[in-house]
């Protein structure tokens, strides 16, 4: 196809069709309105004639030979490699720059503020390119750079610069020919238009490649070549300016013929790469000690390895927030528009070198509390007087010390205890609870777990009650238990149900179990009181043949009908009968439709997909399970849901009370006992095998000015404050947002009290506080400077999904793209040095966060597709409600590792690379996690000996198409492949399923829909597409 | 012809019937004169070891609304084959299976000592007999233990092809799968939900699913298969169950102080009528209830399960302050019918120290012919023994009980069937026979029992409706035949047939001879029946005061006397006894309930309407005997005259046996006289009363409560109570003097009741 093909086609026509596709890829077609923009802007910015971006497309297969191939070749080459193939950005660069180099920022004081605005240039561009790949290995001087590197975007880069990234030069897309992937969008920086226009005899277009790029002039053309620098440095990805022209032709969803190679027009590698900022931050943070004694100090990033040293403040595991540093009042909140909030992680898991947590008992009379807000003792408090009274730093009340706890101040106003008393010197402590916490004031008992078996036809047909009841006999020595006691406090009981509800008693004494049928599931209720709820030690041996008799006695049971609602019903009768809290594991079939409350009928109606009322199939259908959940949690009754579906099963509906009760929901489509047996067997493992408390209540205290406004996880609100857990485990978080009450005092800073009270696990009542202080400042680059792009991403998330209960998804995708302009656009418009409107400028600390909000938007839930399944969407949606900051961060961007690379000599796992088709290669193995999901995928060319050593096959062609499982081989390669995989399951609460595919298989499909940074397989925009849209959003705001 | 004390005696031995007059009054008007209506106690399964049943089926009149059975008192025509009905008068050819008949060979049908005659039907499977427990878990551990025994005893007496059911109840009732392996199912229901019958069967997995109760009864056998995993043979789950009930736990639910125990009895038997009723309707089967307290929760409670409010007595009854009365006994009377319509019955043995609810449940076995057994303890042989007796055996080793019966009563022409008192219920079948005023459970000629045995006893109400103007010739007689058809405990079906006839007579001309025909002792029990039958809907005064009109009216109709001098006042020997009788009846527990809560006026109701004769006149007049060193022991006047201090005194009050030992005897026995050699008399005299009382121990079913007291002792009241106060603190002239024991007591003494009798009787404005 010769450039003509592309001359000929009218640029816009092909333009157009590739704007609709995008906003499919956005939600409906109204989406115009909002994008309208978009659609229109092709005249605005005219920039780029389709007929560029085409051209690229077609330099692939019939280009003429590229004048400067080689260069590009060995670019990406280099990419690769990480070598040092850039020559450090030096004087060439710097020069072009310079016209728009600016002074920099004084916010990037981090970053070397001193050094001249060349230098900063080059560090930026230094930092951007190479950042992406050798990391600044190779570019000492520029030393700063690393970190100066992410400041880039402040400082404007070199318009010039900015150009080059979207379109590639005629002369070059020739030249990168094959190398396409990695078309150094650069290098046209200057040169760009011209030779365009001319190589690819875009003649026609040029009007409007032309207008639109102000610096088409691009001084030389020869030039950019030479510096393959510059280019690097600049794409910074700041420029989208030059991206508009190409965006129609980017938009995938477009034409047919763009399809594949065509979107190349910018660097990739231009483009703020997250992978990227996490090695920069895991090599600038990584390994070393964050002692948390500084108000509102910005943690390392979530994917960071670093040990935490408590020293007055709650560790970022524990609660993590969107920015570190609170604006002062609610005028600078609203004008940016960050959204202010924490994320809770109660009882996340702490690594082995950091001390767990202290216990602090103040006897009989109860922790101290200030006197009007409640707050518990904590290092806020200000002890005035000699040591007889404080203030509380919550409310500003001076309260009286009790006799009993009185302490000397020493010279500086501490108490001389101040270290010997937890309360008084870290961030995060328990207190024992005493009577006045407890229900009824009566002292809680240990909590008990419930076994709920469906033994339906499914369910024993696909061989998991018996696989389930044979692994129950063991997993039951594994229940969690307290620190130093011999044995678990937990108990254990076990149901069995289809139809009608199988109670069983497994009292220690019995020669045998005793199986007592409940039919009456209109009413349900616990038949037995003694001998349900039973020690596992005690009972072992009934207990075993119990589950020995479980599968024989349903064996050929022919009953397909199940129950739900009732059997819910039935754990929470229990557990109140037993006065105790607990868990209920439920493993289920199929959608309820027996003649029973709760009965629930098909819903699934895709034709609602992209319709005003697509929302309906996600809301829980209300009535019986809204009750239950409000039962469960007054109980602590805590549900989780293994679901082993074959078809629909209204996930929104049955998912509601484990996500009202702390539970989680698992799923196992199609599950067979041979084949996804291990799978769930791990899951059931780790859920059960959690630390987690029960009949939690959670209360958020804040320092005046501000309070928490709203709540999102797995919780339960009855008020509007306590914010109310079945249970919680090490998994679930809660984000809580914040909103300005009042002025905030830039001294006093805005402190956080999260206090939740919970029944540990052997039946003791406590409270675990966590307490956090962040800054204040009127300065709104102060808080751009503190954001914390993964908490952001999972404050939005968890907005965005409860959002689509109420509103259409367009509205809620949005509003997502509205809020991205408008927080990056306030950056611009008040913290960054004055550049060109065409420039993308992203704080430092925000730097990725579009391509987070870009796969949000991706996301199975949110992305409107009716080929995705209903049940698999509404899963998504509630899984990510409890989600953390680690899940959500590797849910949107998934980690891909190259397996092919990897050092079989040492114990790192290889540096994962970018999210996108361009980083596979044919010849290469990766694996991909995003903490639900994990890949292995083969490349079509991947060496035999690879693949033999990890399959024992000779070939891939030898390798089926139904193989699952990896076999464990006795060779390095093996091994570390499995060694890999293991520990990213341990990193994870999901065992993930391995599914392994073959590049160009079908199943691959599944696979390239983790590839975030492309265009989304069931519509999406790419990165670089929503960055050009949001660039374009952001200068509308500012104009 | 003999006298008619013989007469009634060797008609009551052939036919186990007794009649209130042996020779009836021709006419309506002169009947009802009579003031005791013609009537008969009617015991259907008299035991009659010298009858063998017949093999073959009774021959009907094949008249469609007579189906009179051929009897001996039919005319037959043996040369033309043809027998005539002596109901309808209809004539009938004998079948086939008859042309062998003539004068010298006949039926036995046609011997006139087979006036009751048995015969064994062939036709149908024969059906096993089902006996379900129902078992009360809320019970102190030596009580359940004891329970336990017994139940696991019991099975060793059942017969091995008997079906067993077990359910168990408390606060939630289960009802135990029998025939699992490995692990012991039960099917649990909440005890305060009442579920239809369907639901019931549909919980208990006893329908197909779907299928909606299709018309025209569904395939047995499938239901049969669904139902055998509550109900076993016996000898199939005879381990599984022993064990089983071993294992019964309490209730493991606890009970908060000052509370009851949760006890779902309501449901718990109306679980077990509906599985019945679902697998074997018209099946003969035993729902026993085992309960030891009150139910407290759920349809049929009697009482709330505060300890505070105490349970109903007759006082709250009467000021209508019994809240769950009225509910109660609606729920259970509804159950009980629900029961007898598929021919079951229930028995109730209640054992507990207060009131376990009987007055409300008592229908269950009052409708339906269940047992009710009243103890303080499941600990107590009283218990132990009486429920072991209900498996009794008669002389051929079968079971002395029978199941699903239907008694139906023809009758000539001039006579009709007014009802029936006794363990049954109606059948609605209206025939020509019926008469259209009720006596007792009326307007049926045809009653369901569904359970009945040898000493089952009905009181048949008649009315004479021929008219006075048609006289009946000399010599007519009127003829009654009772056909009652049941499931003999051996499972076969049998039908027993019962013809009886007796002479009408004048009442004008006649009367002399109609009084002598007077069975007093049968009238006595017949009209005690019908006035406890009104004491359980009316007011006790009012009964009362109908009794004793009928006593005046009986005395002023048969009484010699002058107008007005109640000193000439004179009953013949056939109606002597009669007013004592009433005396005593009027002081029995059947019709005063002062010193009985409601539900030991129940349990002595429901003995008196299913009794025998002999028993229920004991229960009237219960019988004393004296023992002494001057001669053998005798029966001795039910009077406080008879308690003297060197006697020792029986009485048998059907409930109670009590020994009393006078002042002197209990002196001598205090002081050990008895273990001295040279007082071996002593010790047999004290010995005597008691081989006496074992005897009677031996043969009663309930048993009774056994008291051992002396003079002075607390439970000397029993004694006290029951005699005849004819001394008592008021009548000066005995106390302190050596014949007797005063009562203290303001009731009236029998003298001052006849005297009052006389009085009236002669009185000529009465």
């Amino acid at each position: 196809m010769s450039q003509q093909g592309y001359v000929a086609t009218p640029p816009y026509s092909q333009a157009q069709p590739g704007m609709g596709g995008y906003p499919t890829g956005f939600g409906s077609p109204s989406a115009q309105a909002l994008y309208g923009h978009y659609g229109a802007p092709p005249q605005t910015y005219p920039s780029q004639p389709a007929g560029m971006q085409k051209a690229p497309a077609s330099s692939p297969s019939g280009m003429p030979p590229p004048p400067v191939p080689g260069h590009y070749g060995s670019n990406i080459q280099q990419n690769g490699a990480h070598s040092q193939r850039f020559p450090p950005p030096p004087a060439a660069s710097t020069p072009s720059m310079s016209p728009y180099g600016q002074p920099p920022l004084s916010q990037y004081q981090s970053m070397a503020q001193a050094t001249p605005p060349t230098q900063q240039l080059a560090n930026q561009m230094s930092a951007m390119n190479i950042g992406g790949y050798g990391q600044s290995l190779m570019q000492p001087p520029q030393s700063p750079s690393s970190s100066a590197g992410q400041q880039q975007f402040q400082s404007a880069p070199p318009p010039a610069m900015g150009h080059p990234l979207l379109t590639p030069p005629g002369p070059q897309s020739p030249s990168m020919g094959a190398p396409s992937p990695m078309t150094p969008g650069p290098p046209m920086g200057s040169m760009t238009a011209p030779p365009m226009g001319m190589t690819n005899s875009l003649s026609g277009p040029p009007p409007m490649g032309g207008g639109a790029f102000q610096q088409p002039p691009g001084p030389r053309p020869q030039g950019f070549p030479p510096q393959p620098g510059p280019y690097g440095g600049q794409m910074p990805g700041a420029q989208m300016a030059g991206l508009q022209p190409g965006f129609p032709g980017a938009f995938p969803g477009g034409t047919a013929q763009m399809a594949g190679p065509p979107q190349k027009k910018l660097d990739p590698d231009s483009i703020p790469s997250t992978t990227q900022v996490i090695e920069d931050d895991q090599a600038k943070r990584g390994g070393q000690v964050y002692a948390t004694n500084l108000r509102g100090q910005v943690p390392p990033l979530v994917t960071t390895n670093f040990t935490v040293q408590d020293q007055g403040n709650a560790s970022p595991r524990f609660m993590r927030c969107t920015t570190y540093s609170f604006p002062c009042t609610s005028d600078l909140a609203k004008q940016c528009q960050v959204p202010l909030a924490t994320i809770i992680k109660p009882f996340a898991t702490l690594p082995k070198d950091e001390t767990p947590l202290y216990l602090v008992n103040h006897g009989e009379t109860g922790p101290i509390r200030c006197n009007r807000c409640k707050a518990y003792m904590c290092p806020f408090m200000q002890f005035i007087d000699g040591g007889r009274r404080y203030q509380c730093g919550f409310c500003n009340c001076v309260n009286e010390v009790p006799v009993q706890y009185f302490q000397h101040l020493d010279h500086m106003g501490r108490r001389m205890d101040l270290y010997e008393r937890p309360e008084l010197s870290l961030g995060s402590y328990e207190f024992a609870a005493t009577l006045d916490y407890c229900k009824n004031n009566q002292p809680s008992n240990p909590p008990a777990y419930i076994f709920m078996i469906d033994v339906s036809y499914t369910n024993i047909k696909s061989g998991l009650v018996k696989l389930l009841c044979e692994e129950l006999k063991t997993l039951l020595d594994r229940l969690p238990k307290e620190e130093g006691m011999e044995s678990s406090a937990i108990k254990v009981g076990f149901v069995t149900y289809n139809k009608i509800l199988h109670f069983y008693n497994v009292k220690s004494g019995l020669g045998q179990p005793q199986m007592m049928v409940v039919s009456d599931v209109a009413e349900v209720f616990v038949p037995l009181l003694d001998g349900f709820l039973v020690n596992f030690q005690e009972s072992r041996a009934v207990i075993n043949n119990l589950l020995d008799h479980i599968p024989e006695m349903f064996a050929d049971t022919n009953e397909s009908e199940t129950v739900f609602a009732p059997v819910i019903q039935a754990g929470v009768e229990a557990l109140k009968a037993a006065e105790c809290s607990g868990k209920l594991f439920i493993f289920h079939s199929s959608i309820p439709t027996a003649e029973a409350p709760g009965k629930l009928k098909n819903r699934d109606d895709r034709k609602l997909v992209n319709t005003e009322k697509e929302k309906t199939l996600f809301q829980p259908l209300r009535g019986v399970y809204e009750q239950l959940s409000k039962e469960c949690v007054s109980q602590g009754c805590c549900v989780d849901l293994f679901l082993f579906p074959s078809q629909y099963l209204d996930i929104a509906t049955m998912g509601d009370v484990p996500t009202h009760t702390g539970g989680s929901v698992y799923k196992y489509n199609n599950f067979q006992a041979h084949v996804d047996g291990e799978h769930f067997l791990s899951d059931l493992r780790k859920d059960l095998e959690k630390s987690i408390g029960f009949d939690a209540i959670m209360r958020v205290r804040t320092s005046t000015g501000f309070r928490a406004t709203d709540f999102f996880g797995a919780i339960y609100m009855n008020n509007t404050t306590d914010v109310e857990m079945a249970a919680v485990d090490c998994d679930k978080a809660v984000t809580v947002e914040f909103k300005h009450d009042d002025t905030l005092s830039e001294d006093t800073g805005a402190l956080i009290q999260c206090a939740l009270l919970y029944t540990t696990i052997s039946g003791q009542r406590r409270l675990r506080i966590h307490n956090l202080s962040l800054n204040c400042s009127s300065q709104l680059a102060d808080l751009y400077k503190s954001c914390e792009t993964d908490a952001l991403i999972n404050f939005f998330a968890k907005s965005a999904y409860r959002a689509m209960l109420n509103q259409p998804l367009k509205t809620v995708r949005e509003i997502l793209v509205n809020q991205t302009a408008h927080m990056l656009a306030c950056y611009r418009k008040n913290c960054a040095s004055p550049s060109a409107a065409s420039q993308l400028i992203l704080p430092d600390a925000m730097k990725v966060f579009p391509v987070y909000m870009n796969s949000l938007m991706k996301t199975p839930a949110l992305v409107g597709n009716a080929e995705l399944s209903t049940d698999d969407r509404a899963l998504h949606r509630l899984a990510v409600m409890s989600m953390g900051v680690e899940e959500t961060q590797v849910l949107l961007y998934p980690r891909l590792i190259p397996v092919h690379s990897v050092d079989v000599g040492s114990d790192v796992i290889p540096a994962p690379v970018r999210c996108s088709e361009e980083r596979l290669n044919d010849a290469g193995v990766f694996l991909l996690e995003n903490g639900r999901s994990l890949f292995l995928w083969l490349g079509q060319a991947c060496p035999p000996d690879l693949i033999q050593s990890l399959f024992n096959v000779p070939s891939l062609a030898h390798l089926t198409a139904e193989v699952t499982s990896l076999p464990e081989l006795d060779n390095p390669h093996s091994k570390k492949l499995h060694s890999i995989i293991s520990s990213i399951r341990e990193l994870r609460p999901y065992s993930m399923k391995l599914l392994i595919v073959k590049q160009k298989d079908r199943p691959e499909m599944l696979f390239r829909q983790y590839l975030v940074e492309d265009k989304g397989l069931h519509g999406g925009a790419s990165y670089m597409d929503f960055l050009c849209y949001v660039h374009r959003e952001i200068r509308q705001l500012l104009t | 012809m003999a006298t008619y004390q013989e007469f009634i005696q060797q008609n009551e031995d052939r036919d186990g019937v007794r009649f209130s007059w042996n020779l009836w009054p021709s006419s309506r008007l002169e009947a009802t004169r009579m003031v005791v209506p013609v009537s008969c106690l009617f015991t259907p399964l008299k035991e009659r070891p010298d009858l063998p049943p017949v093999q073959y089926e009774p021959l009907l009149c094949t008249r469609a609304n007579c189906k009179a059975v051929l009897n001996p008192l039919c005319q037959v025509d043996f040369r033309a084959k043809i027998w005539a009905c002596n109901f309808c008068f209809q004539r009938n050819p004998f079948p086939p299976s008859y042309s062998g008949i003539s004068e010298v060979n006949q039926p036995a049908e046609l011997m006139p000592q087979f006036s009751t005659i048995e015969y064994i039907v062939q036709r149908g499977p024969p059906t096993p007999l089902i006996f379900l427990y129902v078992v009360d878990t809320c019970l102190e551990e030596e009580d359940l233990q004891a329970l336990r025994e017994s139940l696991q005893m019991s099975l060793s007496l059942l017969p091995p092809n008997a079906m067993v059911g077990l359910i168990t109840f408390g606060r939630m009732i289960q009802v135990h799968e029998l025939n699992c392996e490995g692990i012991a199912k039960s099917y649990v229901f909440r005890g305060n939900k009442d579920l239809a019958p369907k639901q019931i069967q549909e919980m208990l997995g006893l329908m197909k699913p779907g299928t909606p109760a299709p018309q025209g009864r569904p395939a047995a056998p499938q239901e049969a298969t669904a139902s055998c995993r509550f109900l076993q043979p016996v000898q199939k789950v005879d381990m599984n169950l022993t064990d089983l009930m071993g294992e019964l736990q309490r209730d493991p639910w606890p009970v908060a102080q000052g509370k009851r125990p949760l006890r779902s009895t309501g449901i718990a038997l109306s679980i077990a009528v509906g599985l019945l009723e679902g697998t074997f309707p018209n099946t003969g089967a035993r729902i026993m209830l085992f309960t030891g307290g009150p139910p407290t929760q759920g349809p049929g409670m009697v009482v709330g399960d505060e300890l505070k409010t105490p349970i109903r007595s007759w006082h709250d009854i009467q000021k209508d302050n019994a809240r769950h009365l009225k509910k109660a006994t609606k729920y259970y009377e509804a159950l009980a019918n629900r029961a007898a319509t598929s021919g079951h019955c229930v028995d109730i043995y209640a054992c507990a120290l207060d009131q376990t609810g009987l007055l409300e449940m008592k229908c269950l076995s009052n409708l339906t012919g269940g047992h009710i057994v009243m103890g303080d303890s499941f600990n107590t042989s009283l218990f132990k023994q009486t429920f072991q007796r209900v498996f009794s055996k008669d002389y051929n080793g079968e079971f002395r009980m029978a199941f699903g019966g239907t008694l139906e009563v023809k009758t000539s022409r001039e006579l009709k069937v007014a009802g029936a008192i006794g363990p049954c219920v109606s059948l609605n079948s209206k025939g020509p026979c019926v008469s259209e005023n009720e006596m007792g459970t009326g307007g049926t000629c045809q009653w369901k029992l569904c359970n009945l045995d040898p000493s089952t006893t009905l009181g048949m109400y008649f009315e004479v409706v021929n008219q006075h103007n048609a006289p009946i010739p000399q010599g007519g007689r009127g003829v009654v035949q009772f056909v009652t058809q049941y499931q003999h405990s051996s499972t076969q079906r049998r039908i027993r047939v019962t013809t009886v006839a007796r002479n009408w007579a004048d009442a004008q001309s006649q009367i002399q001879h109609i009084e002598s025909s007077f069975d007093q002792e049968a009238s006595a029990v017949l009209m005690a029946r019908l006035g406890v039958f009104r004491a359980e809907s009316e007011e006790g005064p009012d009964v009362l005061r109908w009794l004793d009109r009928q006593l005046i009216r009986l005395c002023q109709k048969f009484g010699q006397f002058n107008k007005d001098d109640p000193n000439s006042f004179r009953l013949s020997e056939s109606l002597s006894l009669y007013p004592q009788f009433m005396f005593h009846l009027r002081r029995s527990p059947f019709l005063q309930v002062f010193n009985n809560s409601p539900d030991e006026s129940s349990y002595y109701r429901h003995h008196f309407m299913r009794q025998d004769l002999t028993q229920s006149l004991i229960m009237i007049q219960p019988i004393l005997y004296s023992y002494s060193f001057h001669g053998p022991p005798e029966p001795v006047l039910l009077d406080s005259s008879s308690i003297l201090p060197d006697r020792i005194l029986l009485m048998d009050t059907f409930f109670q046996l009590v020994i009393y030992h006078g002042e002197t005897i209990a002196q001598w026995r205090k002081a050990g006289y008895q273990n001295m050699p040279e007082y071996e008399n002593f010790k047999q005299l004290l010995q005597a009363p008691l081989d006496d009382a074992q005897e009677i121990l031996q043969m009663r079913f309930p048993m009774p409560r056994y008291i051992d007291t002396e003079h002075g002792g607390s439970q000397a009241r029993f004694l006290l109570s029951k005699v005849n106060p004819s001394q008592t603190h008021n009548n000066l002239y005995a106390w302190g003097q050596e014949t007797g024991a005063p009562i203290l007591t303001d009731d009236v003494s029998l003298q001052v009741f006849m005297d009052h009798l006389k009085k009236l009787a002669v009185s000529s404005s009465a």
